[in-house]
């Protein structure tokens, strides 16, 4: 039931690196620049091995010069998007969707806490600078592995002082995240964009302390796991098929390229409708969606194809398919034959 | 792109009264927005969005839960700041899943509602509206809702009242307008229409507001508010007595007010009102000026009403005859300038960049 994506031509104006491994692309539309509101992302139409992919990416800051900014992180094992992002050259041509914003932020409310992890600093920096101009009472926690890794933290630090608090993981400093949820306003809202550790913490946390679940936000799109990207095997044998899956594509799309018909809504982990059942799983299954409650995915019941893997081997499901006629052979298919 | 509307987005509109709006759901459509309004259990008004998440059905078709709203199809519960709090079937709940929250505030009677960019929606800049207060002035209005008219004909209406001796003949209407000289000033965001009739016969309406026979003074002092409220101080005094220079205790003093809302791009919302500062208690002459403006198609306001409809069908069935101005437009057209240049600070926030082919 999504809107049609209304696309627009662009140009890559200019990149410049904000850390070793985040650079920041300046992309100017060719036509109209739709302002975009804090949250906003834009799917950008990305060459991954030659064919045309989708990656969602946040909009940073209000764009008063009519540019739309980016920032992608050097990922040696993501799906391919940053590898893709990252040959792009200054000048060249770019297909982007106008912006939309699954990741809203809401006025109003007596006090905020925002929360950043790594390159999820970017949907973060555009709501600070907002709420701080909406003379909003927030604090935003900032944690990076290493000092260099802390993107935009100078700019922020300029924009919004003592709001800002900075956490380097390897000098020792974490989050408490308990203890700042304790502390905050019980009608604050807490907004979360980071690594999927430090979002299931926080979803976790933020549960346990009884709090209402429509005051923490969050996205989920580019989730990472717990495992690294790596590729694995799909059988189905209703269908006596084996599908590979390469470490750059999901599960869904690896069926859908195997020709395996499949329903979806979101594609990044929410809505439910890729889910198919587990059979048997050889090696354990990475779920990465936020539309199971941790005791399901504990079950290991089903899994949201879009985003969820098996961290290697070989996993067995199951699909919707009843359709009469028969297809490969009907041999006995487990992960351990 | 959306072509550009005639209205601006960012702006404080009238939506209800405060009486309006309780305890179950109420629709409006504000500047093309459909919006859902009602009371907390606290007493604070909520407004979201009038479309459910899931499939659109609106959300003012469902029920109260509480503080929360049940959309009637499917029972997604959306809560005051338009974030999903129930979905049937599932465990977690999307984290898209919500719906927008309109900025609202009560103030002057009146709930407005602040359909554009909430991050602007400042308190500050709702209209000065205080002569609805039902304090210092008395008066009870009421609404046209879904006038068939652009709702800056409305203005041009408020801001010419020349067109009182012909549409107003018998109650408020006296050649008198017509002959007086008139003045028109402005500022960054207001346009005033200052007319004085000294020394006339008064007509009808005011010589029994006034109560007492004699000749008098007449004044209509009409502000405009950027973008669509409208406030006429208006009254007669004794000629002589010296209400051009300021005294007006022997005078009867009133003052008509609206807030016209857009609805659509063709019709509006009209809150009007007529208030006045003397026999405040009489809850009897209460009514009758109420009548004398609304009743049943009889009143001063029915009349405009017939005209403002006649004239949006007209306009409609020659979309592109133009409009020629008069001397008398002067204040409306002062209206409009500051209205289109609201629509034009608004149009270059939104493109803020149109490269060159
Ligand atoms: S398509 Fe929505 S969860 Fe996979
Ligand atoms: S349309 Fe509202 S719950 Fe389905
Ligand atoms: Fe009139």
């Amino acid at each position: 039931m999504a809107k049609p994506i209304e696309w627009a031509a662009t140009r890559l104006r200019a990149t410049r690196e904000l850390t070793p491994d985040v650079r920041l692309f300046e992309i100017e539309p060719d036509r109209a620049f739709v302002t975009a509101t804090p949250g906003s992302h834009i799917d950008v139409v990305v060459p991954i091995d030659g064919r045309p992919q989708l990656r969602s990416y946040s909009l940073i800051g209000p764009c008063p010069d009519g540019l739309y900014r980016i920032a992608v992180k050097r990922l040696a094992s993501s799906r391919g998007g940053s590898i893709g992002m990252w040959r792009l050259k200054a000048g060249e041509r770019l297909t982007i969707s106008a912006p939309s914003n699954s990741f809203e932020l809401s006025y109003g409310r007596p006090e905020y806490l925002l929360l950043a992890g790594g390159i999820g600093i970017t949907p973060i920096y555009t709501m600070a600078l907002a709420l701080k101009q909406a003379g909003a009472n927030f604090r935003l926690l900032y944690a990076a592995r290493s000092r260099g890794d802390l993107a935009l933290a100078d700019e922020l630090a300029r924009h919004i002082g003592e709001r800002l608090q900075l956490f380097v993981g390897e000098e020792g400093q974490r989050i408490d995240i308990a203890g700042e949820i304790a502390q905050l306003d019980r009608r604050g809202e807490l907004y979360v964009c980071g690594p999927f550790g430090m979002l299931e913490a926080t979803r976790r946390l933020w549960y346990d302390a009884g709090r209402p679940v429509a005051h923490l936000r969050y996205e989920t799109f580019s989730n990472a796991g717990n495992f690294a990207d790596a590729s694995f095997k799909i059988r189905i044998p209703r269908l006596g098929l084996e599908v590979d899956v390469p470490a750059n594509r999901s599960m869904l799309e690896a069926l859908e390229d195997a020709g395996v018909d499949m329903i979806f809504g979101c594609r990044r982990g929410e809505c439910g409708l890729c889910v198919l059942p587990i059979l048997e799983a050889s090696a354990p299954v990475d779920h990465r969606d936020v539309f199971f409650s941790s005791e399901e995915q504990a079950t290991n019941g089903k899994l949201c194809t879009c985003v969820s893997r098996a961290a290697s081997g070989c996993i067995t499901v199951d699909t919707p398919d009843r359709m009469p006629t028969q297809r490969h052979s009907p041999t006995s298919l487990s992960c351990r034959a | 792109m959306n072509a550009s509307k005639p209205f601006p987005l960012n702006a404080w509109y009238a939506a209800a009264w405060c009486h309006e709006i309780g305890r179950e759901l109420s629709a409006r459509t504000i500047c093309g927005k459909n919006v859902v309004l009602y009371r907390l259990t606290d007493g604070v008004i909520a407004a979201l969005e009038d479309a459910c998440w899931h499939r659109l059905l609106p959300l003012s078709l469902g029920h109260l839960k509480g503080d929360d709203v049940m959309c009637g199809y499917h029972g997604l519960v959306f809560n005051s700041a338009g974030r999903c709090t129930y979905m049937p079937a599932q465990k977690t709940i999307n984290p898209s899943a919500c719906v927008r929250v309109y900025p609202v505030a009560e103030r002057h009677r009146l709930v407005w509602l602040w359909p554009g960019d909430p991050a602007l929606a400042d308190p500050a800049k709702i209209p000065n509206f205080h002569w609805n207060d039902g304090t210092q002035w008395l008066g009870e209005g009421g609404t046209f809702y879904q006038l068939k008219c652009d709702y800056r004909l409305v203005i041009d209406n408020l801001m010419d009242l020349t067109h009182e001796t012909y549409v107003h003949a018998g109650s408020i209407g006296d050649e008198a307008i017509t002959a007086a000289p008139f003045d028109v000033t402005h500022t960054g965001d207001t346009a005033t229409m200052t007319r004085w009739m000294i020394d006339i016969e008064p007509p009808p309406f005011w010589a029994r507001q006034l109560g007492r026979p004699g000749r008098v003074d007449r004044w209509q002092i009409v502000t405009f508010q950027a973008p669509s409220v409208v406030v006429g101080d208006v009254g007669v005094a004794l000629t002589g007595t010296g209400a051009p220079q300021g005294d007006r205790s022997h005078g009867a003093n009133g003052a008509f007010l609206a807030a016209i809302t857009p609805e659509t791009e063709m019709t509006c919302h009209y809150f009007w009102n007529f208030v006045r500062n003397y026999r405040r208690h009489d809850a009897q002459l209460t009514k009758e000026l109420q009548l004398a403006h609304v009743n049943g198609g009889a009143g001063v306001y029915d009349q405009d009403h017939r005209v403002l409809e006649a004239q949006q069908a007209a306009i409609d069935k020659n979309p592109r005859s133009p409009f020629y101005d008069l001397n008398i437009d002067a204040g409306a057209l002062w209206a409009r300038r500051l209205i289109d240049r609201m629509l034009a600070d608004e149009q270059a926030r939104v493109i803020a960049n149109v490269a060159a082919e």
